[in-house]
C-alpha cells in the first residue's frame, strides 16, 4: 500500500498552477508521467519518490549513501580490530 | 533500480545483521506498521539473519485489511448501480465483503476498474460525463496527498460526476492505541518511511517519550529495514527511548508541507472503526464541509449488507502482535488467501496473507543460514 | 490529534467475509491454484485416466510401436497484437512448445478459430501470416481447422484453439515428465523471466518503455532437439506459460513430493522488466512467459546441458537456477538475495487476466 519507487526526472511540463505541475520520470528504462504537486524542488536530473503517480519527496543523494559509509567504516574497524570477516 | 537496488545487497545485510547480534543480549520484541515492511521482511527471509532474541511482530499496516467490511459492502453496493465507474487499487478489489467482492460485482457485470493513481478516476469522470465515476480512496497518511488532490482538482475543474468513497487511516493514534492496551508486547517500532515522508515524525516524540519505546522511522528495503532494527536495538540496549530517523534519504523531520496542506485543506480528523480492533478515536480523514459534495457515502446513501462476525478469527491479536498469524488455530487450514476469515488474511499486504503466501507456517520455518563472518557472542 | 482520549481495551471482532464458489471467477484461469481447483474438482473426476492423470503438458500415446505426443491450447490473450508479436504466434508456439516438453518433434496442427463479429478482416490477415510464419519456422503443418463465429460483444476479436501432434524418436528411450524428477536434479530455465506478461502490460497500461519489452514468443524445440541429440538425459521439461516460473515448478514439487531450492541471484530478469514490475507491484517468478522452458537433468549433466543449450538462439541465456532437495513438507523454496529463506507459493489470485 505504501508502494513507492524512485525514478529520474527526466523532463518537467509546467502549467501554471503547481497544483497542475507534471513531470516526466524514468524508473529503469521506464517513463511515466507523474503529478509533481507535492516536490517544487524537483529538478531534471533528480531522483524522486513515486507513489500513486505523485512524487512525495526528492532523494537525497548525500543522506542515501549514509548507509553505505556506515557499513565501510564497520568493514575498515573488523579489519583493524583483527576480525576479518571469512 | 538507483535509490532501489543498492539496498537489496547481500555483504550490507549480513554486515548490519552482524552488528545486530552484537548489540543484543536479550529477548526484544519489536513492530512495524507497514504492509509494505512486512511483505519485505517475509519475503527476503530477514529474520532468517536475526538472532532468535529479537521478535518481529507486524501491526494493523495494511489499510485495505483495516477497511471495516460495511465499507467494503457499501463499495460493492455503489459498484452495481448501471450508472457508476467504480475505481479502485488493485487490492481492493480481492477483498472479500459480507457477499461478495468488487471482483466478484466484477463478474457479474458490474464497471469495476483497477487504476494506478486517484487522478486516473477524475480523468475517467471527465471522459464520461453521462457517467458517475467513484474512486475508493483507501490508504495511510501516504496516499491521502493524492486523494486530496483528486478532489481539489475537481473542485478547480467543476467536476461534478466524481466522488471519493473515503477509507483513510493514520498511524500515530493506532500506534497510540496499541501502546496503551494493556496487552502490549511490543518494546520498539519501526515506524513506517513513506508516512512519515509525507506527516513528518513530530508526532512520535510525545508517544516515544509517553510510553518509553524507541521508534526509529524506517524505510523498506532489506538493508533499510536491518538498519532500523538495529538503531532500534542500539536504544533498547542502551535504555533509551527517543525518536531517530533511518530513511534519511527520503524522509524530513517536518515532512512534506505542500503536501500536509493540501490534505488539511481537503481533510479533517475523525474518529474511525479500524476492522479487527474497533473503533480507535481520532485515527481517520473524512472529507470538509467545502468537498463534501465529492463524498461518495453522501451522494449514495444506500443501506448495505450488516456485517455477520466470526468466532475463529483472532486478528484482533495478529494485529496488535500478540500473536503471530500461524500461531491461530484457523491458519492455513480454514482460514486462507482464499477463504479469508478475517482482515489480515484479505489483502495480500496483511500478516496472515503473507506469512500464508511466503510460507511461514511454522516457528521452526526460521533458518539460520552461514553467515559470511561469524559474529563473536 | 494524539491528544485525543486513549483507548485502553479493543472491540476485537471481525465480521466474516463470504467467497461466492459457484461461479467461475477469472483467477480460475490464473494458472494458479484455483485453476488446480477447477481441474481436480470439476475436470478430473469426470475425465479420468491414467494418461490424463500424469499432468503433463502433453499426452504420450504409444500407436503400433512408436510413441506419439498430442497436446492442445487455447488462446485468449488481450490486446491481440502486441510488442514482439499477436496471438497467431501464441498459438502455434504454444501448441509446439508443448509437444517439444514431451521430447517429441511437432509435425502437424489443428486450428480452430472463433471470430468475433465486426472484427477487422485486416487483423485476422496479420494474425494468419503471422501463424503461417511461425508454423514454417517451427517445421510444423496446418493440416485441419475450423472457423466459427460469434455475435459481436461475444468474443474478444479472435479466440484461437490449436492442437498439435508430435513425434517422439526411436532413438529417445527415456521417459520425459514430471514423475522422471529425481532428488539432486539441476534445475535450468532457458531464458530470462517475464518478458510476454510484461509486453502485454505496456500496452494494458500505457507503460512508455525506453527501448520497448518485446514478448519471448518462440518455439523452443530447436533447443529439446539439440539436448535430445546431445544425449542429455532428460528428466523433465516444462515451459513457463502464465502462472510463470513459480506456478510451473509448484506443480512439478507438488506431483513428485519434493522441494525445489532456488537461489534469487541466479534468476535472470532483465533490467526493465524488474523495473515494470517494482511499478506495477508484480513478482517476476509469477509473471507470463511464451518461448522459455525450464528442464531438470542429473546434477552431473547440467554444465553439459547449458553448454548445448547456450549454442542454440532461443536458449543462449540458459542458466542453472536451483535444485532438487528431499523435503515432505515444502514445494518450492528460494534464498533470497540476501540470504533469508522464503517459500514460493502457488498463485492465488490471478496477476494478470487474459495474458496468453
Amino acid at each position: 500500500m505504501c508502494l513507492a519507487v524512485p525514478g529520474r526526472v527526466v523532463e518537467i511540463m509546467d502549467e501554471g498552477d503547481i497544483a497542475f505541475r507534471r513531470g516526466r520520470v524514468d524508473f529503469g528504462g521506464i517513463r511515466k508521467d507523474v503529478s509533481l504537486a507535492y516536490t517544487p524542488e524537483a529538478e531534471v536530473g533528480k531522483y524522486v519518490l513515486v507513489h500513486v503517480g505523485f512524487a512525495i519527496s526528492v532523494i537525497d543523494e548525500d543522506e542515501a549513501q549514509r548507509v553505505f559509509k556506515y557499513l565501510e567504516e564497520m568493514g575498515g574497524l573488523e579489519e583493524e580490530l583483527g576480525e576479518i570477516p571469512q | 533500480m538507483k535509490f532501489l537496488s543498492e539496498y537489496r545487497d547481500q555483504k550490507g545485510a549480513e554486515q548490519l545483521a552482524q552488528q545486530v547480534w552484537k548489540k543484543v543480549t536479550r529477548p526484544w520484541t519489536i513492530m512495524e506498521i507497514c504492509g509494505g515492511q512486512t511483505h519485505t521482511i517475509v519475503k527476503s527471509g530477514l529474520e532468517d539473519l536475526l538472532p532468535h532474541d529479537i521478535t518481529l511482530v507486524h501491526g494493523p499496516g495494511c489499510p485495505v485489511c483495516v477497511t471495516p467490511i460495511d465499507l467494503i459492502n457499501k463499495a460493492v453496493a455503489i459498484a452495481q448501480r448501471p450508472d457508476v465507474i467504480f475505481c479502485s487499487f488493485g487490492d481492493m478489489l480481492r477483498v472479500p465483503g459480507s457477499s461478495k467482492s468488487l471482483f466478484d460485482a466484477k463478474a457479474e457485470g458490474a464497471d469495476v476498474r483497477i487504476v494506478y493513481s486517484p487522478l486516473d478516476a477524475l480523468k475517467l469522470a471527465k471522459a464520461n460525463p453521462q457517467r458517475q465515476a467513484v474512486f475508493f480512496a483507501v490508504g495511510f497518511e501516504t496516499t491521502a496527498p493524492a486523494n486530496a488532490m483528486a478532489a481539489w482538482q475537481a473542485d478547480h475543474d467543476h467536476v461534478e460526476n466524481f466522488s471519493l468513497l473515503v477509507s483513510h487511516v493514520l498511524v500515530p493514534p493506532a500506534m497510540e492505541a496499541l501502546l496503551s492496551s494493556k496487552n502490549c508486547v511490543v518494546q520498539g517500532f519501526l515506524a513506517a518511511g513513506h508516512v512519515c515522508t509525507i506527516m513528518g515524525y513530530e508526532e512520535y516524540f510525545p508517544i516515544a517519550e509517553r510510553y518509553k519505546v524507541p521508534i526509529v522511522v524506517t524505510g523498506f528495503e532489506p538493508l533499510d529495514i536491518l538498519e532500523g532494527i538495529l538503531m532500534t536495538v542500539s536504544q533498547l540496549e542502551e535504555g533509551r527511548h527517543e525518536v531517530e530517523n533511518q530513511y534519511v534519504r527520503a524522509t524530513r523531520r517536518e515532512g512534506n508541507r505542500p503536501a500536509q496542506e493540501r490534505i488539511a485543506e481537503v481533510f479533517e480528523v475523525v474518529d474511525r472503526p479500524w476492522r479487527g480492533l474497533g473503533e480507535i478515536p481520532s485515527s481517520g480523514f473524512q472529507l470538509r464541509e467545502r468537498f463534501q459534495k465529492y463524498d461518495a457515502n453522501r451522494r449514495y446513501p444506500s443501506s448495505a449488507e450488516p456485517a455477520r462476525e466470526s468466532p475463529e478469527c483472532i486478528s484482533g491479536l495478529i494485529l496488535q502482535g500478540i500473536k503471530k498469524p500461524h500461531e491461530c488455530p484457523a491458519f492455513a487450514v480454514k482460514c486462507t488467501p482464499e477463504n479469508p476469515l478475517g482482515a489480515p488474511m484479505v489483502s495480500s499486504e496483511g500478516a496472515c496473507a503473507a506469512y500464508y503466501h511466503y510460507g511461514r507456517r511454522q516457528n521452526h520455518d526460521r533458518v539460520q543460514p552461514e553467515l559470511s563472518s561469524t559474529p563473536s557472542r | 490529534m494524539a491528544d485525543a482520549k486513549i483507548m485502553t481495551e479493543f472491540n476485537l471482532s471481525c465480521p466474516v467475509p463470504r467467497v461466492a464458489d459457484d461461479r467461475i471467477v477469472l483467477a480460475h484461469g490464473g494458472g494458479g491454484r484455483l485453476t488446480h481447483q477447477l481441474i481436480e474438482k470439476i475436470f478430473m473426476p469426470a475425465f479420468g485416466n491414467p494418461m490424463l492423470e500424469q499432468r503433463h503438458d502433453g499426452a504420450v500415446l504409444a500407436v503400433n510401436g512408436s510413441r506419439l505426443a498430442f497436446t492442445t491450447d487455447s488462446f485468449v490473450v488481450r490486446p491481440l497484437i502486441f510488442p514482439g508479436g499477436n496471438i497467431g504466434d501464441l498459438a502455434i508456439h504454444g501448441t509446439v512448445n508443448d509437444l517439444a516438453m514431451c521430447g517429441a518433434r511437432p509435425l502437424y496442427l489443428s486450428a480452430g478459430f472463433i471470430l468475433e463479429e465486426g472484427l477487422a478482416m485486416d487483423t485476422l490477415r496479420t494474425v494468419v501470416a503471422s501463424m503461417q510464419a511461425a508454423a514454417a519456422g517451427a517445421g510444423v503443418q496446418l493440416v485441419t481447422g475450423d472457423t466459427k463465429v460469434v455475435d459481436k460483444g461475444k468474443g474478444d476479436g479472435i479466440f484461437v484453439n490449436t492442437s498439435g501432434i508430435g513425434l517422439i524418436e526411436a532413438n529417445v528411450k527415456q521417459t520425459i515428465g514430471p514423475g522422471a524428477v529425481q532428488v539432486g536434479d539441476a534445475v535450468i530455465v532457458s531464458g530470462d523471466l517475464g518478458r510476454h506478461g510484461i509486453a502485454i502490460l505496456s500496452v494494458r497500461e500505457g507503460l512508455e518503455f525506453e527501448s520497448p519489452i518485446l514478448s519471448d514468443t518462440a518455439c523452443v524445440w530447436p533447443a529439446v532437439e539439440a539436448l535430445l541429440n546431445a544425449g542429455i538425459q532428460i528428466h523433465c521439461l516444462r515451459d513457463l506459460t502464465r502462472g510463470g516460473l513459480a506456478t510451473t515448478l509448484n506443480e512439478i514439487a507438488s506431483d513428485r513430493k519434493v522441494c525445489i531450492k532456488l537461489e534469487e541471484t541466479l534468476i535472470p530478469v532483465q533490467e526493465t522488466v524488474q523495473s515494470a514490475c517494482e511499478i506495477l507491484g508484480l513478482d517476476p517468478l509469477y509473471v507470463a512467459n511464451e518461448g522459455r522452458f525450464v528442464v531438470f537433468v542429473p546434477a552431473a549433466q547440467a554444465d553439459a546441458a547449458l553448454e548445448v543449450m547456450r549454442k542454440v538462439p532461443v536458449s543462449q541465456e540458459a542458466v542453472c537456477i536451483g535444485k532438487v532437495e528431499e523435503s515432505p513438507s515444502r514445494t518450492v523454496v528460494l534464498q533470497s538475495r540476501i540470504g533469508g529463506n522464503r517459500v514460493v507459493d502457488m498463485l492465488s489470485g490471478e496477476q494478470l487476466p487474459r495474458i496468453c
